[in-house]
This record gives C-alpha cells, structure tokens and sequence, in this order.
C-alpha cells in the first residue's frame, strides 16, 4: 500500500523518479531509514503489541499480580460461562451499544447541518459545541453527576415544573441510561466535526435539483444527504460502537467503582480493571475477560462493514 | 474572531460588495429571515445544552458557604460571588500538584508525539528501504489494537521495567501513537517530491532535508497531533488511574475524582476542581481551535 501511493505522487514525471529513486539510494546511509523509525517502532513494540500478545497468552494461564502462573488451559474460559458478573457486564457494554450507537450516528449529522451554513458567529458555535468532547471524562462525569443528582440542577427544575424528583443515579436501569446520555453528549462534537466535513464534499447541484423538483427540506434530507454522507455515517457506526461498547470512565464515574447498586451497572472493561488491578489481581482471569472484549469489537467492526457492503449492493 | 482570520476574509467580502447588506451563505446566496432566525434559535439552545453544564458549574463554585445550592426553583447567579471554594480547594487536596503533575505529562507527550512520529512518518513515507512495507504494517496493527483491552498486560509491563508508579510510567505506553504516525505519514505523501530532490542535488542529506525542507511544510498536521497529544494526557483517566498508587504522583483526572470521592459532600468544592481542571484546556482550545478544525478535517477528508 506505502509504494503503491508514493509512486502515484511522483508518476506524473515516471522517467525522472525512477532515476532519482536509484541515485536517492545511494546517497543515503542503509541504518538512516531505521533510526528514523526506530523510537516509533520501540514504543509500539513494547507497550502496544507485547501487551496485546500477552494478553492473549495470559488468559490462558492462572496469572496474579505478583505470581508468575501456570497453563490452565481454557479453565479461565469455563469459569467465565459461569461467572455472574462477567454476564451483567456482557449485558451493560451491549446494551450501551444499542442505546448510544444510533443516537451518535444521527443527532451529529443533524447538528452538522445546523452549523454548516456559513452565518455571523457560526465559528463561535461549532467551537462551543465542541466543548465536551475537550473536557476530560472526570470533569463530564462530575459535572453530570452534580446535574443528576437528587438535589441537583435536573431535579430541581424537573420539580418546579411540576414532575417530581427522579433518582437518576440510584435506579440501576436509569443510571445506565444516564451514563448513555452523557457519552452522547460528549461525543456529539466530535462526530460533528466528521460530518462537517463530509459535507462539504456534496456537491451543491443536487440540493438545488431536488429543490426544483419540489423536495422539502426534510425529503432533501433524506434522498441527497444521507446517500451522499452515508459511508461517513457507516465510520461514525463502527467508530462509536466499538468505543461504545468499551465505555468505562462515564459508567465508573457514575456508578462508583462497583458498577451502581449491586454492581448491575458494571461494564466489561470495569470488570478487567477490577479483576486484573491491585496485589490481589488476577491477571489471567482478567485477559480472558479482554480476549473476550478484543473479539467483540472486531466482530462489531465487520458486522457494520458488512452491513455497508449489502447496502452497497 | 481574531484579526488573521479578518484578514483571510477579505477577499470573499469585497468579491460581495454590491449585497454587502444581506447576510448570505457559503454559496454567496441570500439567506431568509424566518430561516436564518430558525437557525439561531437552535444553535442557542443547543449551546445552552453544550456549554450550560459547565456554566453551572461555575456558578456553583462561586457559590459561598451560607447559600443554597439546591434551592427549586434553582439560582442560576451566585448572590454572594467568592473565590473562597478555589483556595479550599487548595487546602484540602493539593490540587496544584497535581496540575503541575498533569502538565508534565501532557507536555512530554507532546514533545514525545511531535518527534517520535514525525520521524516515523518520514520514514514510511518518504525513505526507501527494505522492510518498509512491514514498518508500515506494524503500525496500522498498533493503531487497531484496543487500548482498553491490553490494559493489564500495559500493568504488567511497565511493572517489569520498574516504572510502575512513576510519571514517566504514565508517558510511555502512548508517547509515540501509531496512528499520529500514520498522520504524519500521510502529510509526508502529500508534499511534492521536487522540492527534495532540488536539495538533493544541492547536496543535502537525508537529515537535512527532513529537518529544512519536509519538517516545515508539514506544520499543520504537526499542529493536530501536538493539540490532540496534549488533550490525551490532560483528559485520560484510565491508564493513570491503574499505574498510579502514590497520591503525590497523582494527576488531576485522578486528583478530582479522590476529591469527589472525599468530599462529595460539599458540591462547592467539587465543582471549584473541576473548574481548575477544564479551564486550561478551554483556554488552549480556544486560541488553537481555527488550526485544529482545519487540521481534522483534512485529516478526515484525505482519511
């Protein structure tokens, strides 16, 4: 893939970058290429691939913290099948899916479209509108805990218009909701950025056909915009389903670091922290929780290709 | 809007001289009245419901000892405005360590980002070598591998190298990112090769020709991997959370939420905290924000 662009960048004059190739070589040390990429390749190498290769060794093996471990073979496995816990966090990253995956591939197309069009001040808006996704997680999660909480900001304005206070964070299925909406809220910016400049490649000819064909904003909508945005909205479906699906710090922060009222809000990846951490960790039980939130995701990602590609047909 | 961006406007407003009046879109089109305040009237309650939470906040944290903070219906401006919250802050948690701790982290990540895949990038994109087709796989494979999910095996590593509850520790695993390499990677494609070989000829070697002539006109994406270095430390929670036992060493992500933990009951201080911590980032947001949108969505356009 490397060559195949780097010759098409310099093919417009083939003659003269195929000898300037050849006398390129020469003039250049053989070790100069590999110092130059060797911090990258150290870096990835150490703390990204033997990590991820370990993973995959340790979780079969009985490894501690601080005890080498044995090969138990797939007893980390089994226990999994019967692990309650392990069940309630397959349970909440799933449904975490579900909830935040459609919501984050339509609301910031919307929002796109809100702010695309040029006008006085739009530059301090889309600004603005990226303000949550620059805070860090701790500040979202305090902040909304604060709003949500039974004396705060949501409940008291839920009370004066007559409503009633609603224990967002101490129902189990509400907290979970709650949790949702604050990672919608948070990455709204974000994906909005990512239609924004979608957007700017449909081309203008279309809007104004389909206008003069009689088409309302809202058919527009549906029969220019979302087919010309819709390989955007397949990236921001994988990108958010597979991010979805490994929340942690919204729900940790939410819920306390046991997951909410008897631990039901537990997610996978609280569960490998709470597992995998501290003296007492259990590294190998842990990996296998991983191996198991590794082979999800990947599935999450062919299954949205794969769902592009039947469109497609 | 600052004054380079009036400057870069110019242009297109004296190309609209005869409708200066009318408030047009980016086609040069008249917009309608009922529609253009449509449209504000969302962006504004859209941005109450982006940017009011942290308002709140604010107010909260001037909110003095004596006042109500959970009166319904809710105050929104604080009767008696102070500072004192920011100073108890202070007292109770040292809150500027760790500050000074999250700074040292986000800015060695920068430096580490910046360098480290700028020359990786040039590397992949620009040198020819043997092996450079595994270089380049090597890469995009770090870049697929879900951080969350090697977690542990990153605890276990970086306790075998003794650097467990260190700052550095916090760095490493993310000093130089795969996929800011592959961003450099692609600028470096996108220059024309003439430039170089001209110095080339003039004699340049392979480092001078990284550092005079492909290192400057890369400066852009340069911008986008600094900004996003630095918002990746600041803001991560996990990894820091898992490496750091020893409050001393802690950073502010990890600081605030021992704070919540602490003192939840007293909301003054929390928010006061929190204010400490985004402020920055607001700050730095701000003054960058034109590079970065420019710079992502280039990114996101050539991607």
């Amino acid at each position: 893939m490397a060559s195949s662009s780097s010759t098409a960048s310099s093919g417009t004059a083939a003659p003269r970058a195929a000898s300037s190739g050849a006398v390129r070589v020469r003039r250049q040390l053989p070790t100069s290429p590999w110092l130059f990429a060797a911090p990258g390749l150290l870096v990835v190498g150490i703390f990204i691939l033997y990590p991820f290769v370990s993973t995959l060794v340790n979780a079969f093996t009985d490894r501690r913290t601080l005890i080498p471990g044995e090969f138990v073979g797939l007893a980390n496995f089994r226990e999994l099948l019967h692990d309650e816990m392990f069940w309630i966090g397959l349970r909440n990253s799933t449904l975490y899916v579900l909830g935040v995956v459609p919501a984050l591939v339509l609301l910031p197309l919307l929002l796109a479209l809100l702010v695309q069009k040029n006008i006085p001040g739009i530059a301090f808006f889309r600004s603005a509108f990226y303000t949550p996704v620059v805070a860090s997680i701790v500040v979202v999660g305090l902040i909304w805990v604060w709003l949500l909480d039974e004396r705060g900001l949501v409940n008291s304005l839920l009370e004066t218009i007559g409503v009633g206070r609603i224990g967002f964070l101490s129902d189990q299925w509400l907290l979970l909701l709650s949790a949702m909406a604050v990672t919608v809220w948070k990455g709204l910016g974000y994906y909005m950025i990512i239609y924004l400049a979608a957007l700017a490649n449909v081309p203008r000819e279309l809007h104004e056909a389909a206008s003069v064909d009689g088409a309302g904003a809202i058919r527009r909508f549906l029969t220019v915009t979302v087919p010309a945005v819709r390989s955007t909205m397949v990236l921001v479906g994988a990108l958010s389903s597979v991010a979805a699906f490994k929340v942690f710090s919204e729900v940790y922060l939410m819920a306390g670091p046991d997951g909410g009222p008897a631990g039901e809000d537990t997610t996978l990846v609280m569960l490998v922290q709470r597992t995998g951490t501290g003296l007492t960790g259990r590294v190998g039980y842990a990996s296998a929780i991983s191996v198991v939130v590794f082979v999800v995701t990947v599935a999450l990602m062919l299954l949205v290709l794969r769902a592009d590609r039947k469109e497609d047909a | 809007m600052s004054i380079a961006e009036k400057v870069r406007e110019e242009p297109a407003a004296v190309e609209a001289a005869p409708r200066r009046k009318r408030v047009t879109d980016e086609h040069g089109r008249s917009v309608r009245v009922w529609e253009l305040a449509l449209r504000y009237l969302l962006l504004i309650a859209v941005l109450a419901l982006t940017v009011g939470p942290f308002v709140w906040q604010l107010s909260t944290s001037l909110k003095g000892p004596t006042e109500d903070i959970f009166s319904s219906p809710p105050k929104f401006l604080p009767s008696e405005p102070t500072l004192h919250n920011y100073e108890r802050v202070a007292e109770t948690i040292p809150v500027w360590d760790y500050a000074f701790n999250s700074l040292k982290v986000a800015t060695a990540n920068v430096v580490t980002n910046c360098v480290g895949s700028a020359l990786a990038g040039y590397a992949l994109a620009r040198l020819r070598y043997r092996g450079r087709k595994v270089t380049t796989l090597v890469f995009i494979l770090a870049m697929l591998v879900p951080v969350e999910g090697i977690i542990i095996a990153q605890f276990t590593t970086m306790r075998e190298l003794g650097l467990n509850n260190t700052l550095i520790g916090v760095v490493l695993p993310g000093c130089i990112g795969a996929m800011n390499v592959l961003l450099m990677r692609n600028a470096f494609l996108n220059l024309p090769y003439e430039i170089e070989e001209a110095a080339y000829v003039d004699g340049a070697n392979v480092w001078q020709r990284f550092l005079r002539i492909a290192l400057p006109s890369v400066k852009g994406t340069l911008a986008v991997v600094a900004i996003f270095a630095f918002m990746g430390a600041w803001d991560d929670f996990l990894w820091p959370l898992i490496v750091l036992s020893d409050p001393d060493k802690f950073t502010l992500t990890i600081g605030l939420n021992y704070l919540h933990g602490t003192f939840a009951n007293d909301e003054r201080l929390v928010a006061a905290g929190t204010i400490i911590a985004v402020a920055p980032l607001i700050a730095l947001f701000a003054c960058l924000q034109r590079y970065f949108f420019r710079g992502v969505g280039e990114g996101a356009v050539k991607g």
